[in-house]
Order: C-alpha cells, then sequence, then structure tokens
C-alpha cells in the first residue's frame, strides 16, 4: 500500500515534478495553446467554412473511412496472427514474432517509397493485379493498403500478452462440458480478448488517422480522390493558407482527444478483466 | 509463455483425445499458412524490396548514394536531431516516472494522460504547432525574428520537432515497470540512510535499466525515422535541414530511385537493429523482474 503523503520518505517530489511539468508545458501544453487560440482567429463563422469545405469533406471521408476499414482489418488479422503466435508452433514462429514490429520500427518514408514502388502497376504486386483491373498506388485501395501495414503491429500486440496469460483449464472444462472447439472459442476464449482486441482496434485507428509518411508516396495526392486529411493540411501550409491548416488541425486534434480518452477507458476495463481474472 | 498448444494436461496426454480441445489440422494450417502469406507479403517483401532497389544499380552505385555529401550531411543532422531529442526525453522520462510512480498527488491521473497526448497527434500537426508558436506570424516570431534567432527551417526547429514526436517513449516505458516494483526497496535504502541520489542510482536504476534502455530504443528509432513533423519545420533546405527521411523523399521525387532506397536502405538497418535490441532488451527486463519476483517469495 502507499504510504500517505505526509508519510512518504522518498525525496526528489519537487524536482521531478518540476522537470515534468516545465517540459511538459514548454513542450505540449503551450503549443496546443497556441493552436486552439489561432483558431479564434477564424471567428466561428470563417471557421466553420473552412472546415466544411468540400474538399476538406472528401478528405475526413477518405481519412476516416480508410483508416475504420484499415483498423478493422488489421484486428481480424490481428486476432488471427496472435493467436498463431502464442499457440501454434511452426517453423521460424520467433522471427515472425519478432518481425511483427517492422511497421512501428521502420521509418514512415521508408515504407512509403517501398509500398508504392510494391504496388505500383509495374511492382512485384501491382503487375499482379493490373490485369485483374485492379490499380492499388495511388487509388484509396492503396492508401487503405498503407494503412494496414502502419496498424498492424498495435493489434497483434495488445492481444498476444492477454491470449498468453489465458489459462487453458477454463478450454479444457468448456470442451468436457460437450462444447465444440468453435463453441469453446467464441463463448469462453473470445470474450477474455474483447477489451485488448478493441484498444488495438482504436489505436490502431488513431495510428491510421495521423498518418502521413507512408501516404504521402502512395495516395498520388489527389484533391477530392487520395487526399487524406494530413496531406490537405500539408497542402495549405506550402500555400502558407495557416489559418486554413489550423482549423482542420484543430478538428482532427479533437477527433484524436476523444480516440485517446476511448483508449484509456478500454484499457481500464482491460486490466480490471484481467485482474478479475487473476 | 504459453507457447505450443498443451499435448498433455497434468500429465495425461489430451492432443486427439477430445476433438473439443483444440483446432482441426486442416484450421490451424489454414490459420498458419495465412499468417505465414499476409506479414510475408505485408513485411518480408518490402524488406527485400528496399534491398534490392538499393542495389538496383550495383555496389558502387550504393555507395556513390551513400557517401554523397549531402546524404553525409543529412546523416549527421539526423543524428543530432535524435541525440538531443533522446537525451531531453530521457531526463523527461526518468524525472516524470520518479513523480508519478513514488508520490501520490492530485491530478496524477491526468498528468498520465497529457504524457500520451503527443502519440495520438499527426506529425504533420505536430510540425504545425511548433510553426503557430516560432513561425514568423507565431506566437515568438516577430521577438525572434528581432533578435536574429533562427528556429524554424533551422536544426532547433528540427530538434524540437522530433523531441515532440518521440516524447512519452521513455516514460511510457518506466511508468508501468516502476508501479510494478513499488516503492519498498527505495524506502528501505532511504531509512537505512541513503541519500535520494544514491537510492536512485544504486537501487532504482539497477532494477529498470533494460526497461530503461527499451524506451531509449524505441525513442531512438522515432526520432531517426521521423518524417511528417520535420517536413513541416525544416523547409527543406538542401545540405543544411535535411534529415535522411526528408532525403530519401527528395531522392525519389527527382526520380533516383537506387539512390532514394540506398539511403532508405540505412533506415531499415536501423529499423531492424531497433527489432534486435528491442527484443533482447525486453527479455533482460522480464528476466530482472522474474528475479526480483523469486528474491520477494524467497524472504
Amino acid at each position: 500500500m502507499p504510504l500517505k503523503q505526509g508519510r512518504n520518505v522518498l525525496p526528489g517530489l519537487g524536482i521531478t515534478l518540476g522537470i515534468t511539468m516545465t517540459y511538459l508545458g514548454l513542450m505540449v501544453l503551450i503549443p496546443f495553446a497556441a493552436l486552439f487560440l489561432r483558431t479564434l482567429d477564424l471567428g466561428p463563422g470563417g471557421f466553420w467554412a473552412v472546415v466544411t469545405a468540400p474538399r476538406v469533406m472528401a478528405a475526413y471521408r477518405l481519412s476516416f473511412g480508410a483508416s475504420f476499414i484499415a483498423a478493422a482489418f488489421d484486428a481480424v488479422a490481428g486476432l488471427v496472427v496472435a493467436w498463431v503466435l502464442v499457440r501454434y508452433e511452426f517453423p521460424a514462429r520467433r522471427l515472425v514474432d519478432a518481425i511483427v514490429d517492422l511497421p512501428f520500427a521502420l521509418p514512415t518514408a521508408v515504407a512509403g517509397i517501398t509500398l508504392t514502388t510494391l504496388f505500383a502497376p509495374s511492382g512485384w504486386i501491382g503487375r499482379l493485379a493490373e490485369p485483374l483491373g485492379l490499380r492499388i498506388a495511388f487509388t484509396p485501395l492503396g492508401v487503405t493498403l498503407a494503412l494496414v501495414f502502419i496498424g498492424l503491429p498495435f493489434t497483434i500486440r495488445t492481444v498476444q500478452p492477454v491470449l498468453e496469460g489465458l489459462e487453458q483449464d477454463v478450454e479444457e472444462a468448456s470442451a468436457c462440458l460437450g462444447a465444440n472447439r468453435l463453441q469453446t472459442l467464441a463463448w469462453v476464449v473470445f470474450p477474455a480478448l474483447v477489451p485488448a482486441w478493441l484498444t488495438g482496434f482504436a489505436m490502431a485507428f488513431a495510428r491510421a488517422l495521423g498518418e502521413y509518411g507512408s501516404i504521402a508516396f502512395i495516395s498520388g495526392n489527389l484533391p477530392m480522390k487520395t487526399e487524406i486529411v494530413p496531406l490537405l493540411i500539408m497542402t495549405k501550409l506550402q500555400e502558407f493558407d495557416y489559418p486554413g491548416a489550423t482549423a482542420i488541425a484543430a478538428v482532427m486534434l479533437v477527433a484524436s482527444f476523444a480516440i485517446l480518452l476511448a483508449i484509456n477507458g478500454l484499457q481500464a476495463w482491460a486490466t480490471r478483466g484481467q485482474q478479475g481474472r487473476a | 509463455m504459453a507457447g505450443a498448444p498443451p499435448t498433455s494436461f497434468r500429465g495425461v496426454p489430451v492432443a486427439g483425445v477430445h476433438a473439443g480441445r483444440r483446432e482441426r489440422a486442416w484450421v490451424r494450417f489454414l490459420l498458419v499458412a495465412f499468417t505465414l502469406g499476409f506479414l510475408g507479403v505485408f513485411l518480408i517483401l518490402p524488406l527485400v524490396l528496399v534491398f534490392s532497389q538499393a542495389f538496383e544499380s550495383g555496389v558502387l552505385a550504393y555507395w556513390t548514394a551513400v557517401s554523397d555529401p549531402e546524404t553525409l550531411h543529412a546523416i549527421r543532422l539526423t543524428l543530432l536531431a535524435a541525440g538531443l531529442s533522446v537525451a531531453f526525453n530521457t531526463v523527461f522520462g526518468v524525472s516524470a516516472a520518479w513523480a508519478l510512480t513514488k508520490f501520490d498527488f492530485p491530478g496524477k491521473q491526468i498528468l498520465n494522460t497529457l504524457i500520451d497526448l503527443p502519440l495520438t497527434v499527426s506529425p504533420v500537426i505536430s510540425g504545425l504547432i511548433f510553426v503557430l508558436v516560432f513561425g514568423l506570424q507565431g506566437w515568438f516570431g516577430a521577438w525572434l525574428q528581432a533578435h536574429n534567432v533562427q528556429i524554424l527551417f533551422a536544426w532547433p526547429g528540427i530538434v524540437l520537432a522530433t523531441a515532440f514526436v518521440t516524447f512519452p517513449f521513455v516514460a511510457r516505458e518506466l511508468v508501468p515497470l516502476m508501479n510494478e516494483l513499488g516503492r519498498d526497496e527505495e524506502e528501505a535504502a532511504m531509512v537505512l540512510g541513503a541519500s535520494g541520489w544514491q537510492t536512485f542510482w544504486k537501487v532504482t536504476l539497477p532494477n529498470v535499466r533494460w526497461g530503461l534502455a527499451y524506451g531509449v530504443i524505441l525513442c531512438n528509432a522515432r526520432a531517426m525515422g521521423e518524417f511528417g513533423a520535420v517536413s513541416v519545420v525544416s523547409g527543406h533546405i538542401r545540405g543544411q535541414t535535411n534529415t535522411l527521411p526528408l532525403h530519401v523523399e527528395i531522392l525519389y521525387d527527382e526520380y533516383q530511385s537506387s539512390a532514394a532506397f540506398a539511403a532508405a536502405s540505412l533506415l531499415t538497418l536501423l529499423a531492424l537493429v531497433t527489432l534486435v535490441l528491442k527484443h533482447w532488451s525486453h527479455l533482460k527486463q522480464s528476466r530482472l523482474l522474474a528475479e526480483a519476483s523469486r528474491s520477494l517469495e524467497l524472504e
């Protein structure tokens, strides 16, 4: 049990909290305050006009739509990969396990040029898709596939530790009581994974929503067609339209905060679930 | 680790005895095949592609691209930005972890959430906020110009943006770890007469050293690879404010594909080294924790 404040014998609260608050204030709070205060310059009418312009609406649709589809795909694929990594033995399992974090460690610019080259009509995969009439690079499909790459580690790494910690006795019990394997998985294993699974989905979604580097290359950056919101903000900045960029950024920040709160809530739920089982 | 499915449970063989206890063989085969196929296409193929494109024009062309003065300058700037960001964020991360895990105070949960904030922000927005503070139309822009201080479109801006993007990494590793370890050992050290610094260096740090290394490794990887935020604040001045990822972009946009991939291969090697070190430090810290809990049980 933590000691009460007055009886805590450990020193350093003043200096460590001082460093923390100063650095946090300078690096995070002041810049964020600048962003929100600068959106006020536009006035409510001007702000609304900027953030609901047709080109901006198209960018929201693509950003939220592609991020949702990519995160949903990652959630399903991540569940399968996590299950296979935890429960099955196969050649190169440890190597595969280690490489899962690659999208996290690989700089996004490298991911961008690599995926673009891979999926371009002359690329290793684009070449196979071309005869089927399927264009990947420079289309919303390409944007979505790049976001699948970016979000993948999140959905695997959140489910994996929970799966490792599951007691297999309950599955035995379920089987002994006459459930078939699918019933056991659906009604015994899956419910225990749900909080972590949803956390992974939300993290992949949040990451996809903000992603810039890899998409900058594969999207082709066509307004109304393949322009995601971060690309649009970048374009506005290059045109020195700072108020416009700031207003759209404020909308995306509010969305990010909402997702961050949801993730925090999900993690609290996941922790409670694990403690309940322990 | 629950590794392989159990073939026996408490000494009694179970595999194949009851069909309901494992997936059928063809299901298992299908799931493994999906995993290998999916990760093969999405992770292995890109890796192979980077190096095959980098060496497309031969080893000599690769060496020319890598040893080009602009590439070398970009590498130096990347190392500077990453070095400073990691140093700042490590001092911050250790301080924040100490304050958050050794003390209880009101607003602790809010502080914890604020630290995570930069993770959910788009890199482009991370760059934008520094433009709004230090840019010509920004809060301090006019003052900075009057005093001839260049932050944006120069290395200080790049360092700031990089530090912002990698802000939470060390703290995020240390806080849960130090929460798990508790305060008992530090309190014992203090009661026995150690100073605060001695307690930190001789008790806390040895216990969390591999977790700290893990956080620093992640922080460094993201710092060296940061693209969006740095792209906004750098101004893309060749040979001056280009980091290695920005240099990759410029070469690629100029259709110098193999040179772009040669520079990209350096960043890919960094990513691979990061994965190995990350795996290794994670393993070491788990062993450290296991030892700590064993010695507690013995007492």
